[in-house]
Order: C-alpha cells, then structure tokens, then sequence
C-alpha cells in the first residue's frame, strides 16, 4: 500500500472535532495531506465486539475493503478505532472457520477485502525518525517550559503495540521534547480512564479520571496531551465534579497532542481549535508567552 | 436468616463451559491459569467488581457457569487489556471477558436495565442500521432504555459545556450505501 487514508469514526466528527481541526493542517504541514475515506462506517468500538463479533469484524472489514480500493493503508486518530480496526484485521486474518465465512459475506456485500490494509496512529507516523526531524525542522514557535503530561491511555498500547511498550510508553513524550515541550515523568500515562464507564456509572468514571489528573498535578503538568477522544473527553467533562467531591483542584487544560504540536509549528491557534476546550486555558497561553516562567 | 449452601457439588457444574468459552475467545491458554493474581492487581476496576479478573478465570475453568455470565464483573470490564498483556500464562483475559459478555447476552442473563449492556446493544443497532453512531442519540437511547430519564437531566449541564463549544451535533449520522450494510448483514446471517 502507498500513502494513507484518514478514517475519522464518529469522535472526531462529533464531540472531539478539535482533533480532526488540529490533525489535518499538520499533517499537511509535514507533507502528508490527509484524505478522508470516503462513505467509511464506525468500527463498532468495544459496543460491537461485545454484542456480535462476527458483525464487528465484517463493518471493519467494510472500511478495508473501501481502502484497499484505493491501495492505501488507514490512518484512525482514534484510540478507540485503532484498536477495533486491528483487531478485526488479525480477525479477519486468522484462518478461522468465522473469517472465513465473514470474508465470503464481504464478498456477497461486494466489499471484498484481500487482508492488506495496515491500521497505523498518528503518533507512530510522526515519531518516525524522518518524520521527527521534519517536525523539528517547523518548529517556529517552540513550547519552552510547557510542563506536559503525556497520556496514552490503553487502547493505543495494548494489546497490539508495535510502536512502544504496552506499559510505559515513549513515543508522546518524545514528541513533545522534539517540540520543545516538557515532558514530565507521568506515571499513570497507561492507567485506564474507564472508557464509556463514565457515560454509564458516572461516579466510577470520575473516581478512575481523578486519580489520572491528581497524578499529573503531582507531577506540576501544566497540560495533558492525549492522543484519543475518548480519554480526552472523560478527562475534561468530570473536572468540576471531581473538584467538587474530593475537594482538591485538579483543574488542567486536556489537549490532543496535534493541538500542541500545531501550535509549535506556527499555525494560527485559531486554526486548530482552541476554542473548543471547556477548560479556562488562560493560565497556559501566559506560560507559554513568558517561555515557560509563570 | 435463610440458611443457603455454598458450596457447588460438582454435578451442579457445567464442564464443557471453559471449552466453550475458549472457542468463543479464540483463547486456548485458560487451563494454564495458576492464580497469581496478576490480573487482578493490575485492574483498575477491580475493586467494584463482584469477582475480580482471577475470580473469574477460575469460574470459567471450573464450569461455573451461572456465576460467570450473571457477574458484574463482565460489563465493568473497560477492555483496557492490562490484564492481558501482564499475563504470565498468556491467557486472553479480555477477549475472556468479551467471550462472556456475548454469551450473556445470547442468553439473557445479563443484569437488565443495567446501563453498559444497555450500551452495547444500542450503539450495535444504531451502527447496523445507520453504519454510523451519532453520540447524542445513543445517549439518548440509554437512558430511555436503561429507564432512567432522570439521568439526563443530570447529563444536561454536561451537554450545555459540548453545545457551548460547538461539540455536539444533533444530526441523525448515517451512511450513504446502507443497502451494502443491509447485504452484508443478510449475507452475514446466511453464512452463519
């Protein structure tokens, strides 16, 4: 396959837009401009594989054959996708007597898939080494003194990892010092932010994202950066509530990770919005202006 | 004080529960589960869930059946896959817990009304139907399925936040080749 194809599933174009507006511009400023699959269906998240995975596998294995189409491989800025497309492609690449009936229905569909589209993150495109240095070669606004805590939650890293390790992984935190940055040693950087958990038992989701945020205030993080929608999300809407039950402020912005690096390479912070974080972000942008003194 | 037996004899067990569960996991190594607790150290639900992950691993190679697929434990589990990469026997414990979660609901065991159950069928539906999820919708069906209107009053300060900042959509998402979806569910159904 050459080049890649941008699968946004439902996040992105729905409550993390901000991702979307901030991954697009760049990865075209690394000269990688992103197309997005066209009429490509949700991956079914962790909601279809616990329901019907015979199912689950054949809508992913729908969006492989779109791609295919195109001889490209998918780009799913999503945790939540990244794991669900893979999994289905180990899926659907097992010889089981279930794939194989899977694949003949894909057929009948007319969207037969042949096994080769690869699923690859964002981040592991960026943090290749060519890729790494194009980024520092655009950086025009270094983030000097920005204290970031990298979040990786768990479906990026586990169970298909291929890029960084499962448990304490790198890669962000690499990133974010090749864009002058910070990283702070986080040590909660894989703990799980209880996914959906918080839309069904909302106190379950606030307690597991307090401890992900008092861990990162521990360690004087001026931002999170997270790399899925989901954990991005969680991390964010519960602030007020955690504040309010355990008495302890825990307020900090929560960023996607291609916010920050946009931001360094001198897009207009308006482009890549900004504007959408439902935390006060005014305490950060005058970090960055003093070069990191506050 | 009803007087209650606790312990199973082993006629009351389902002894080919593991096979069947390790054939719906596309796991083979549960029978190598030596109970270390790895899993269950390792899990950050762990501590609200009825049995923890090693708990269940055991039900499940012992054949208690019952005791496994009407556990909390399942639809607790946020398929974070800690467990599973830490296991020293290799044993899928995820995939274990999707395993059983299907079958829970191909049995209608599951707690009903519970929410994350709730969950997973609406958002299957809506996908299956649509090809896409819309987020606001399926929330909406959560709570009306799960009956608990009162819940989304509680959500509204929450949707007031997305709304402010241009983060919730109230469009219907869909698809445009639905009929595709439909063939390849038919086709899908006539496979199987």
């Amino acid at each position: 396959m050459s080049g890649y194809v941008y699968y946004p599933g439902c996040s992105l174009k729905g409550n993390a837009k901000h991702y979307e507006e901030s991954i697009l511009p760049v990865f075209k400023e690394i000269d990688l401009p992103l197309e997005e699959l066209e009429d490509w269906n949700c991956c079914g998240a962790t909601a279809y594989f616990s329901v019907d995975d015979s199912m689950a596998a054949a809508i992913c294995g729908r969006n492989f054959s779109l791609a295919e189409k195109l001889e490209k491989d998918i780009i799913a800025p999503c945790a939540g996708c990244f794991l669900t497309l893979k999994k289905s492609k180990k899926f659907l690449a097992g010889g089981s007597e279930k794939a194989r009936k899977i694949l003949a229905a894909l057929d009948k569909a007319r969207c037969g898939y042949g096994g080769k589209v690869d699923v690859k993150h964002p981040l592991q495109i960026l943090v290749q080494e060519e890729m790494l240095e194009k980024i520092k070669a655009r950086v025009t606004r270094p983030l000097t003194g920005l204290r970031v805590a990298c979040y990786y939650g768990c479906q990026l890293v586990r169970p298909f990892t291929d890029f960084d390790d499962p448990d304490y992984p790198m890669s962000l935190d690499k990133l974010m010092a090749a864009i002058g940055a910070e990283p702070v040693d986080y040590s909660a950087k894989t703990r799980c932010c209880g996914g959906s958990l918080t839309g069904t038992i909302e106190e379950v989701g606030i307690r597991l994202n307090y401890i992900l945020l008092k861990e990162a205030k521990k360690r004087e993080a001026d931002v999170v950066a997270t790399i899925c929608p989901l954990c991005q999300f969680n991390l964010e809407i519960l602030q007020d509530k955690m504040v309010k039950k355990y008495k302890d402020d825990v307020t900090i912005p929560i960023l996607y990770f291609s916010q920050l690096i946009g931001l360094a390479m001198g897009i207009p912070k308006e482009d890549l919005g900004f504007s959408r974080s439902i935390i006060d972000l005014k305490p950060m942008w005058a970090k960055i202006a003093n070069g990191g003194q506050r | 004080m009803k007087i209650q037996r606790k312990v199973k004899y082993e006629e009351e067990l389902d002894r080919t529960f593991s096979e069947v569960i390790k054939t719906m996991s596309g796991d083979n190594e549960l029978d190598h589960c030596i109970q270390c607790g790895t899993c269950s150290s390792s899990c950050p639900m762990a501590v609200y869930m009825d049995y923890p992950p090693r708990k269940i691993i055991a039900l499940v190679k012992n054949g208690f059946k019952d005791e496994a697929l009407r556990s909390f434990t399942i639809w607790l589990c946020p398929s974070c896959y800690t467990c599973q990469v830490r296991c020293p026997a290799k044993i899928k414990i995820t995939d274990v817990m999707y395993a059983l979660k299907r079958l829970a609901i191909q049995e209608k065991v599951y707690p009903s009304r519970f929410a994350i159950p709730v969950l997973d069928r609406e958002m299957s539906k809506m996908i299956a139907e649509n090809g896409r999820n819309s987020e606001l919708w399926v929330v909406l069906k959560l709570y009306l399925k799960s009956r608990k209107p009162m819940g989304l009053l509680k959500m509204a300060p929450m949707g007031l936040k997305l709304m402010k900042t241009g983060r919730m959509s109230l469009k219907k998402e869909s698809i445009k080749d639905k009929k595709q979806l439909r063939t390849l569910l038919k086709a899908l159904k006539e496979e199987a």
